[in-house]
């Protein structure tokens, strides 16, 4: 019987496995072993390949390479400087939202636009308000006296075009993240924010040591996905930069971008390897991360 | 702490547009120091009433009082009180001690104090094992215990309970009961418990209130609530077995039910409705009385013995149902079949008028 319903579930869960398999373990097992091919020409020899044996040069050549450590601090910085600040302010949203009913007919429509709308569309409309002269963001600084800022244009500095690029990565992850925590924060039970009513708490108090504890567990799955998300930014540096990679050449260069670039020389020798072995870094990089964002917040997960 | 209402009513709008008066026009004065019963139907509008005192909801009308202190227009976390929740609502992320700690840590008292606070009201609970304890590795009573210190550690003016017992099987409802008249006694606070048990309210309260449909039916010492309804609706709320009701009528100063007399009054002559509760009989052993009757069945348990009596319709004018039921002392010795002369005991007659008023 016990045989039977196991053959059972592995008969409905085949399909799915079988999926898995052709479109994630087997590129991810390729990928390692594309990583340490030597010479590799996927080319040659009618289209089967060339190689000349095994080697761990690929990882070598990739860490000696200037252009690799940009993209990795770029990415890093995207990914610790986006995702905290998404988080707080969506889930600031989402009260402010529960607390004011009239904004929510309105907000639903304007959180949703990224939502649906296609990342590099955006990312271009958003080039357009970063405009030195044009563009809305130096508008509303102007409001204020600010001088207007050179986010993207040819001679923008690092820290206008990360700005620039947090501003909208922030953004457009930020409908997501809202719509979790609206629909975690309506599986609440009201009573305990009347017994925190009546615990004389305040409204700070009450999000702080009630709302974000009760949707730790939607926060911690936020964060993770989130920082798988922005550990593979590129879309968002096309949109806003175009393929350059940046106010100049390749300054906003992100490791996915880092791997493209090479996969789209996959003529030249051993090109594919350089991808391959920089795709692997990335997947051990999100790994580790998951790991200790998993463990660190098992203590302060509830339930 | 007395807490005063004046007129107050609540309604609310259901999406149809219909209304429900769910506090209508009550004005209340709750003694201060005492338990005080709040006791009616499910949906008459208790946790309602209570949710105005706290302020969790708005009145549509009317003001509150505590003591000299207007608070009508006050926030709940300004009010000073003390509820807990039909369901307790623990913060199931926090530990007892949290918990309990919460209402202090928001009003900003200072640490030391908070602590010493904390472990006094666990002790007075019977809690002090259990403080690292999370809400859900409670059983139901200790939760409940829970929530009443972390109502009472702040020392509110007003301690409001809603159906706190509700969750907890027959046993512990009793040994909590107990405890709840116990911590309110040694604590002094004003008490509002609410419950549509009337034996819970009978037995827990100082004095109890009976509401009906937004409406405060009558308000009194337990006992007195019990011997003197008002009208009907008390009449049959209180007591078990309920009361006994019969189409009566009153000829020449006499009650009559079914042409049959039960007692005297200086009424005038009218058609009545009348209430006699099952131990209000009292068999008349030299067989004189004409209100007499053929039991059908008899249930003796301990010292008392249930008779009950079917009457076929028209028969008695019994009015709500085909049975009624007098309870007896077992001395009498009665069987099934046999004929019973019944009088009513002295002050055991409740006549009210057809629209249920007492007379
Ligand atoms: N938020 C609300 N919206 C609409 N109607 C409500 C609301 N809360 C209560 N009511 C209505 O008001 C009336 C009184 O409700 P309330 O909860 O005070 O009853 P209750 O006496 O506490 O009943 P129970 O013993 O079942 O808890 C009911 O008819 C109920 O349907
Ligand atoms: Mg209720």
């Amino acid at each position: 019987m016990e045989k039977k319903n196991n053959l059972r579930a592995w008969i409905y869960l085949a399909p799915l496995l079988i999926l898995m398999t052709v479109f994630t373990f087997y590129p991810i097992v390729n990928a390692f072993i594309i990583s340490i091919y030597k010479d590799y020409q996927p080319l040659a020899n009618n289209g089967a390949g060339i190689i000349t044996g095994y080697t761990l040069q690929n990882f070598l050549f990739i860490f000696k390479n200037q252009l690799f450590w940009i993209s990795v601090k770029n990415t890093f910085v995207i990914a610790f400087v986006s995702v905290p600040i998404s988080i707080f302010l969506s889930l600031f949203i989402s009260v402010a939202l529960k607390n004011i009913p009239k904004l929510k007919g309105f907000f639903q429509t304007i959180y949703f636009l990224p939502y649906v709308t296609n990342a590099i569309a955006v990312g271009m409309a958003f080039a357009f308000m970063f405009h030195q002269n044009y563009g809305l963001f130096n508008a509303i600084l102007g409001w204020f006296g600010i001088d207007a800022i050179n986010w993207i244009g040819g001679t923008a500095s690092w820290t206008a075009q990360m700005g620039a690029l947090l501003i909208y990565t922030i953004w457009s992850g930020l409908a997501f993240k809202i719509l979790v925590f609206t629909s975690g924060m309506q599986n609440i039970d009201k009573q305990y924010y009347d017994a925190a009513k009546i615990d004389s708490a305040s409204k700070w108090t009450v999000f702080k040591r009630i709302t974000v504890p009760l949707l730790s567990p939607l926060i911690l799955y936020i964060s993770i996905t989130s920082m798988i998300g922005a550990l593979k930014a590129y879309n968002s540096v096309v949109g806003l930069f175009g393929i350059q990679m940046g106010a100049q050449p390749y300054s906003m260069m992100t490791i996915v971008a880092f791997v493209y670039r090479y996969v789209s020389g996959y003529t030249d020798v051993g090109y594919i390897s350089y991808a391959s072995a920089a795709a692997i870094i990335l997947f051990i990089i999100t790994v580790v991360f998951s790991l200790i964002q998993g463990v660190v917040s098992r203590k302060r997960v509830h339930y | 702490m007395e807490i005063k209402m004046q007129g107050l009513t609540k309604i609310f709008t259901s999406k149809n547009k219909k209304e429900v008066r769910a506090v209508d026009n009550v004005d209340l004065v709750i003694p201060s120091g005492k338990l005080i019963g709040l006791l009616g139907p499910s949906g008459c509008g208790k946790s309602t009433t209570l949710y105005l005192i706290a302020g969790l909801l708005r009145q549509n009308d009317g003001k509150i009082f505590f003591g000299e202190d207007e608070v009508t227009e006050t926030p709940p976390e300004k009010r000073g009180i003390g509820l807990v929740f039909q369901n307790y609502a623990l913060y199931p992320h926090m530990t007892v001690r949290e918990n309990i700690l919460f209402p202090l840590q928001n009003l900003k008292i200072e640490k030391q104090e908070a602590i010493q606070r904390t472990v006094e009201i666990a002790e007075l609970v019977g809690l002090q094992e259990m403080l690292d304890r999370k809400p859900k590795e409670l059983s139901g009573g200790q939760q409940q215990r829970v929530a009443i210190a972390r109502a009472l550690v702040k020392k509110p003016r007003v301690l409001l309970l809603d159906e706190p017992l509700s969750n907890l099987d027959a046993r512990l409802r009793l040994q909590t009961r107990e405890e709840i008249k116990r911590i309110q006694r040694e604590t002094k606070i004003t008490t509002v418990f609410v419950t549509h048990d009337q034996e819970e309210a009978m037995s827990i309260s100082d004095e109890i209130v009976v509401m009906k449909d937004g409406v405060i039916q009558q308000m009194g010492e337990p006992q007195q609530v019990y011997d003197a309804p008002l009208n009907l609706f008390v009449a049959r709320f209180l007591g078990n077995p309920q009361i006994n009701v019969f189409d009566g009528e009153i000829k020449n100063k006499e009650v009559l039910i079914g042409g049959m007399k039960v007692g005297n009054t200086i009424l005038p002559d009218q058609q009545v409705t009348v209430g006699i509760r099952p131990e209000g009989f009292a068999v008349d052993t030299e067989k004189k009385s004409p209100f007499k009757f053929e039991i059908d069945m008899v249930e003796t348990i301990g010292r008392d013995t249930t008779l009950i009596i079917e009457v076929e319709s028209g028969e008695g004018g019994i009015l709500d149902k085909k049975t009624f039921k007098a309870i007896v002392d077992v001395e009498h010795r009665i069987n099934p079949g046999d004929m019973v002369h019944f009088k009513v005991k002295p002050g055991k007659l409740h006549l009210f008028d057809l629209s249920g008023s007492i007379l």
